[in-house]
């Protein structure tokens, strides 16, 4: 067994290496560049984008509903497993809870960039009517934000009593660490106050996540378009995030156990249990696609077949059989068998699944909007495609780079996986020797 | 609650319709001494004379009345409008008319006129669609700011002042009447005509909801908005005087009268003698726009063909 000293020099933050630094570099690169993009926009409007009157929303829309989607892994990882008692996923709460936070900033970041006019966004507080699902979507996702944000916070308290301790040799950076830990003492009443914090909060926040995302799905079902207009949107929209958020948490695992030689904490146990999950989850959502296809494609109705027939024969049939077949069946077919459940081949599999999520949201946004109730006519040809523009694209790879970013910062100061209750669950004690002696 | 809503919704409807009554058709009244009080004949909504005293009868100088407001909208009116299509040639003249009254510039007319055939065996026809100015509005129903909101007098507006930009209305609407300004709108000169050869400049300092398009903002929705700039000089929306055929007959519900310029109808007779109906009833929307079948044409449709653009954007203000 590691001793604490061990568990802390294995866990605790680390300088980037050249790939580290590379990895930035290339995220930077990209956010630069969709800084300027968003520049153009800003000053030239909308017009810089591939929408129009009858592609209304675009790329943006339905990156945003990713975003949304993966944040809620957050919620699944350190609220509904940490409550159904899953001791294994203990490990991995601090990377989902991550992702959650970073995955919510940027949905917030583009709802603002997909809107018209961002200057004006205080109108949302000066004039917000409470009948709109956009302002109930602001208020849950600032909600979801603060308690994701707390919920990363709260279980880095000892962590970062731990971390002052370590780099003692490094005064300002032992100071901030000490500062970040709220005093934490580790005394009986703190410890209680603690996990009384941390139990309220992962309750709290499981309705608020269904919230933001049956809100999210609410944007598109309380329209009347074919498509959209569904009862099911809610679970629709809930069970296909757990699936996204799910991927995205095995990619981050396997490339922080790489780099960061994590095997000791992150086992392949570990990545056969999660890739078990992710099977169970993408069933889940599958048996919402069936409700959400055929059961319309049963009826047939003529306003239904439309929209149908452009997924299913039409143009945009390439993605939806992609995303479909590529991006759920087939992952799920290929994780029954032991072998897809080692890192790597998990690591590839979650990497198309969360491709596969991203384009999902396209094929849920775009299609309908291109078929609305009255024909379109009269309007330039142009206008009866979507295609999104070289700059919208570079904004989104901004959106997902900057999310990526936030995610690569935090590894980089925050303790990956919680050493404080790593060491409480493998039953190493930590030296007391030092506490008393710093007052 | 319901009930105590559909109470006032009738008692503002019948003493809206005792107002209306007593003023616009004051005019065609024939006055009476009576005993002691001067008595005035009048013409109800069902065509009965009915003597009504002097004293009850007000005197409005203008329709906006004296406390006009943009969210309210001119008091006691409710519009419709009724749109006959078995007069529509898709001559076009409605949408020219509204692109250059509103300074629309670019491929998003407020007012289209679509070619349709509801199934192989049924015959093609026509049909001008515009903002329908639903009473239950899908737009208004989901707008964060309410930058887009509906008024007493049956209109729906924008406050392009106010409007975000989220395109909510847009994915909510179901006629697709809504347009972006995706760009800065290129109006070209925006000129008011004020009558009797004058022309004002309009500017964002003197914008006002009730005349949308002038001017337009990038990043904002625009809309046909029944042209509340022409009621308010007792005049008819542009597409409706425009149309060479009279297919657009606009009025007042509580008047219960319609008119295309030349002709002028009881609006419930009309809609009773052929048959009209509302686009999209099963959504519930409610609009204010009726529409009459496309029946015993006065036109045949192929001569509609001629204008007929499939890809073709409007005719630009520019241009005409």
């Amino acid at each position: 067994m590691k001793s604490f000293e061990q568990l802390t020099d294995d866990l605790a933050p680390r300088k980037f290496g050249l790939y580290g630094k590379i990895w930035i570099g290339f995220l930077l690169v990209i956010i630069i560049g969709a800084i300027y993009a968003y520049y153009l926009q800003f000053t030239k409007g909308l017009e810089i984008t591939g929408m129009n009157d009858y592609s209304l929303w675009g790329i943006y829309i339905s990156n945003f509903v990713f975003f949304v989607a993966i944040s809620l892994v957050g919620s699944l990882v350190t609220a509904i497993l940490r409550l159904s008692g899953v001791n294994w996923a203990t490990p991995l709460t601090r990377i989902s809870e991550i992702i959650a936070v970073a995955a919510i900033i940027m949905a917030g970041l583009t709802i603002i960039i997909d809107m018209g006019r961002p200057d004006r966004i205080y109108n949302l507080f000066l004039h917000g009517r409470l009948q709109s699902p956009i302002v109930w979507d602001v208020i849950v996702v600032t909600t979801y934000l603060t308690i994701s944000l707390l919920l990363l916070f709260f279980p880095l308290l000892p962590d970062f009593r731990i971390l002052s301790k370590k780099f003692k040799s490094d005064k300002r950076r032992s100071k901030l660490y000490k500062k970040l830990s709220l005093n934490w003492r580790g005394n009986d009443k703190q410890k209680s106050i603690y996990k009384w914090s941390i139990r309220t909060l992962s309750v709290l926040i499981i309705p608020v996540a269904f919230g933001i995302h049956t809100v999210t799905a609410w944007l598109f079902a309380a329209t009347y378009r074919p498509g959209w207009d569904s009862s099911n949107f809610g679970p629709y929209f809930i069970a296909g995030a757990f699936v996204a958020g799910t991927g995205g948490v095995i990619c981050v695992m396997y490339l922080l156990r790489k780099f960061r030689h994590l095997e000791y904490y992150l086992t392949d146990y570990h990545f056969d249990r999660m890739a078990k999950l992710l099977v169970l989850l993408i069933l889940v959502y599958l048996y919402f696609n069936v409700n959400e296809y055929l059961v319309p494609a049963l009826k047939n109705t003529t306003k239904e077949s439309e929209h149908l027939k452009a997924l299913f024969f039409g143009e945009e049939s390439f993605l939806f059989y992609a995303v479909i077949f590529g991006g759920l069946i087939i992952p799920a077919c290929a994780l029954i068998f032991k072998q897809m459940r080692k890192p790597l081949p998990l690591f590839l599999i979650s990497v198309i699944v969360v491709i596969g999520a991203w384009w999902k949201r396209y094929v849920i946004v775009v299609p309908t909007l291109l078929h609305p109730f009255l024909p379109v006519q009269g309007v330039p040809k142009n206008w009866h495609h979507y295609s999104p523009t070289h700059l919208e694209w570079l904004i989104t790879w901004g959106t997902l780079a900057g999310a990526m970013l936030i995610i690569t910062l935090l590894v980089r100061y925050v303790p990956v996986i919680p050493i404080h209750e790593t060491a409480e669950e493998k039953g190493i004690a930590e030296p007391k020797n030092d506490t008393n002696n710093e007052k | 609650m319901k009930e105590i809503d559909q109470k006032n919704r009738r008692s503002f409807i019948s003493n809206g319709l005792k107002l209306g009554l007593l003023t616009a058709i004051g005019g065609v009244a024939v006055a009476k001494s009576l005993n002691e009080e001067e008595m005035v004949e009048l013409m109800d909504t069902d065509g009965n004379i009915i003597k009504v005293p002097v004293s009850k009868v007000e005197e409005h100088s203008s329709l906006k009345g004296d406390n006009y407001s943009t969210r309210e909208g001119f008091p006691n009116k409710k519009f419709v409008m009724v749109i006959d299509l078995a007069r529509c040639k898709n001559a076009k003249q409605c949408q020219n008319a509204c692109n250059k009254a509103h300074f629309i510039p670019g491929d998003n007319a407020w007012l289209k006129i679509y070619k349709m055939q509801d199934n192989p065996e049924s015959a093609p026809y026509w049909m001008p669609n515009l903002c329908q100015h639903c009473d239950q509005p899908a737009c208004v129903k989901v707008c964060p700011v309410d930058a887009t909101f509906k008024r007493r007098d049956g209109i729906v507006l924008i406050d392009n002042e106010r409007c975000i930009g989220c395109r909510f209305c847009m994915a909510a609407c179901p006629y697709s009447v809504r347009v972006f300004n995706w760009s800065e709108p290129n109006q070209g000169e925006i000129k008011m005509d004020m009558g009797m050869g004058m022309e004002m400049d309009m500017d964002h300092s003197k914008y006002t909801p009730d005349y949308a398009g002038a001017p337009s903002v990038r990043g904002t929705v625009d809309k046909c908005d029944f042209c509340p700039h022409m009621i308010a000089e007792e005049k008819l929306p542009h597409c409706v005087s425009a149309c060479p055929n009279g297919v657009y007959f606009f009025g007042d519900l509580y008047e219960d009268s319609v008119t295309n310029g030349s002709e002028t109808f009881q609006f419930s007779k009309l809609l009773k003698d052929n048959a009209g109906y509302r686009l999209m009833e099963d959504l519930g929307t409610m609009p204010s726009v009726y529409y009459l079948p496309a029946k015993n044409r006065q036109e045949d449709f192929e001569s509609g063909l001629e204008n007929y653009t499939e890809f073709e954007s409007v005719q630009k203000v520019k241009e005409s």
